[in-house]
């Protein structure tokens, strides 16, 4: 607790006290309701004082002067009618507990949250003179030496220069498996470093390091405010002047008619209660502070599974989604290409075949000829390969070892009059022949990831209604790959502006507007299509600026669960805000209802403000515990 | 322009009071109140000198939610 909460509390304490003790001091009169002001204006002065200044800046219609007019109304009563001051203390009284509390939660929920997303460097190591220095990560300059000790967070992105250890990556990404790293590997600010001693050479400012940039994300990502949000601010706006203007018309309309229309006695006091009952009901509170906070908190919670969420508008879309777009590769799939099969023709074998294929593809940069050289192994000796002729589209013929090789598609064996083996596996096959004989062919294909038939299933289960992949890739991949994973639909062979308009036209046939689309993709390439979705999603986002600054949702790992994770995460936080709106509006009219027809008191009527609030809040708090959805 | 203030404020909607206060206040293109993180971003208008605008919004807030700060 803070000072100006301590110092409420007190207030509160000694007023509560006074107000018990005074109800066995047998004073009637004047002095009684003097001896009753004390703990009034004890736990109400700040109230009644900020009602002055509302009514002089001309903002008349919040919560203060609510209160102010209740109790005192409910003063004015005792004066004049009952003698019974404890109403409008305890109004006061509960007014301000509730106040108190609700600073207090935020307050905690505000701390709590920070420490979620505790991944803030303090300092770097510098070596100067052989002694560690620590500095302001700011001051560091690109390019410069930074050390790192087991323990301690990596503060700048950069390589390794030195070392070799584990890190962990758990509070960026949520993931709690260690990473390993080694000399020439690429580091990012945020890990913690477990084991061994790491000199890192910087290759970006503090504020461009990715640290940084998801700090800034996360900090500014509720000021992106939702519809339910805006409809909160909105329905405030208009709900308290109706409230106030209904209060007057309780106190003034029923009695004026039965006075003089229906000739009875007109029981002024009684709907002057009814009417104050009324105001004390009306507070908005509940609703204004629960609902950011649901959002804050689901926000925080989700950062903290490493899923960064742009703004609460986007929590609310994600959480409608219906249809999943995914992009093949990088997303359900590792993007890596591998060897998967090697079939050698008569008079050849395996080992033989690859590094032929190797060779003669050694000059490519094309990830094809790179998956050749990884599933070869060694050293190539590229002082054998001769003259080497790329044919684009179709493969290359290259001198090895004095024979001439060619190695590509079909078309390059047709292209050379070369019979061969047709194959219809999916994935990239590579035909070989040696000086126009067949040497047998190589299947290149990519790894579905671990996992994503998982994701797809728990995707099913969280309600997406269709799951929709697109590639660039051939079809016979893309029917394999979707076949494997359980999606029903898929469009396959298509180059990356055909899948903006895939997506626009997937966007058209949504029967009804508030069914989402949202686009999963690796962040590569796929930039209009992010931004054309109604929500763009990018996985693996770890060290990439630019998945960071196109999506709305970025995935901080690769892995597929998370965007499963993401939408149940969202789910339960728009849940807990359409319970906070609708369990106090709805107690809030209820009450109204009950006042207005004079059987709430005054006790009722604060339950539901406070209580309605208290419970409000606890229930947003709620929506920072995601971490076993 | 775009600038983000600190504030400090008791409930959340007497931040969105604040909100509308600056909006209202003239250099001022928008404004947005962030309760949760007791952040105000302000965007000016072009040409406006953030320094005497953010004056004018902290008086207007201190108009509407006599017990709110901005740390300027």
């Amino acid at each position: 607790m803070n000072k100006k909460q301590k110092k409420m509390l007190w207030r509160i304490i000694v007023s509560a006290v006074l107000m018990v003790a005074l109800h066995f001091v047998p004073v009637t009169g004047l002095v009684r309701f003097a001896l009753y002001m004390v703990p009034y204006f004890i736990v109400g002065y700040d109230i009644l004082w900020k009602a002055v200044l509302g009514i002089w800046n001309r903002q008349v219609f919040d919560e203060n002067f609510l209160m102010a007019v209740a109790t005192v109304g409910a003063i004015v009563i005792g004066l004049t009618d009952s003698g019974d001051y404890t109403e409008a203390i305890a109004v006061m009284l509960f007014y301000q507990i509730g106040e108190l509390f609700q600073s207090y939660a935020v307050g905690r929920s505000r701390k709590n949250i920070s420490e979620l997303m505790d991944i803030r460097p303090d300092y770097a190591n510098i070596e100067v003179d052989g002694q560690l220095e620590q500095v302001d990560p700011d001051e560091v300059e690109v390019g410069s030496i930074i050390i790192v000790q087991p323990g301690e967070k990596v503060p700048i992105d950069g390589i390794v220069v030195e070392g070799r250890s584990t890190l962990n990556t758990a509070a960026l990404t949520g993931e709690s498996v260690p990473r390993e790293v080694a000399e020439g590997g690429e580091i990012i600010s945020g890990c913690i470093n477990l084991t061994g001693l790491l000199k890192i050479r910087t290759t970006k400012e503090f504020g461009e390091s990715t640290v940084s940039k998801i700090l800034d994300l996360v900090e500014n990502a509720s000021s992106r405010k939702s519809k339910s949000e805006a409809f909160i601010s909105k329905f405030a706006k208009v709900y308290t002047p109706a409230v106030c203007y209904s209060a007057v018309a309780l106190a003034l309309l029923p009695p004026l008619t039965r006075q003089f229309l229906m000739g009875l006695t007109p029981d002024w006091a009684d709907w002057f209660y009814r009417a104050l009952t009324f105001l004390v009901i009306s507070c908005p509170c509940a609703l204004v502070i629960s609902i950011p906070l649901s959002f804050f908190a689901g926000i925080g919670g989700a950062s903290n599974q490493g899923v960064l969420v742009k703004g609460s508008n986007y929590l609310e879309t994600l959480a409608q989604t219906r249809t999943l777009v995914f992009d093949k590769t990088g997303t359900l799939t590792e993007g890596v290409f591998e060897v998967t099969r090697i079939t050698p023709a008569e008079g050849f074998e395996e080992g033989r075949l690859l590094e032929l294929a190797a060779l003669a593809e050694s000059a490519s940069s094309h990830p094809i000829s790179k998956s050749l050289q990884k599933a070869y192994g060694q050293e190539l000796d590229r002082s054998r390969v001769g003259q080497v002729e790329e044919r684009s589209g179709a493969g290359v013929v290259a001198e090895v070892d004095g024979k001439s090789v060619a190695a590509g598609n079909d078309k390059l064996m047709n292209q050379l009059g070369v019979a061969f083996q047709e194959s219809d596996e999916p994935g990239t096959v590579v035909h070989i022949s040696v000086d126009g004989v067949y040497a047998g062919q190589i299947l290149i294909a990519d790894r579905i990831k671990p996992g994503a038939a998982e994701a797809i299933a728990q995707l099913r289960s969280a309600g997406v209604r269709r799951m929709v992949m697109l590639t660039g890739d051939h079809r016979s991949v893309a029917e394999k790959v979707a076949k494997e994973l359980g999606i029903d639909e898929y469009y396959s062979e298509l180059l990356p502006a055909d899948k903006v308009t895939k997506v626009e036209e997937l966007l058209a046939e949504r029967s009804n507007d508030r069914d989402k689309l949202a686009f999963v993709g690796d962040g590569i390439n796929d930039a209009p299509v992010l931004s054309r979705a109604d929500i763009g999603i990018a996985m693996g986002a770890m060290g990439s600026d630019a998945a960071i600054e196109a999506a709305d949702v970025v995935l901080m790992d690769d892995d597929p669960r998370k965007i499963a994770k993401a939408i149940k995460i969202s789910r339960k936080c728009l849940r807990i805000v359409y319970q906070n709106t609708w369990f106090a509006i709805g107690v809030k009219l209820g009450c109204l209802l009950l006042g207005a027809l004079g059987i709430a008191n005054m006790w009722l009527a604060i339950f539901a403000d406070v209580g309605v609030m208290v419970l409000a809040v606890l229930n947003a708090i709620r929506a920072l515990f995601v971490k076993n959805l | 322009m775009k600038k983000t203030y600190k504030i400090d404020v008791d409930c959340a909607n007497c931040a969105n009071k604040m909100e509308d206060a600056a909006r209202k206040t003239p250099g001022v293109k928008d404004a947005t109140v962030n309760f949760m993180t007791l952040k105000m971003a302000v965007e000016f208008d072009e040409g406006q000198d953030p320094k005497a605008v953010m004056a004018e919004v902290l008086k207007n807030c201190k108009k509407v939610e006599s017990d709110c700060e901005i740390f300027l």
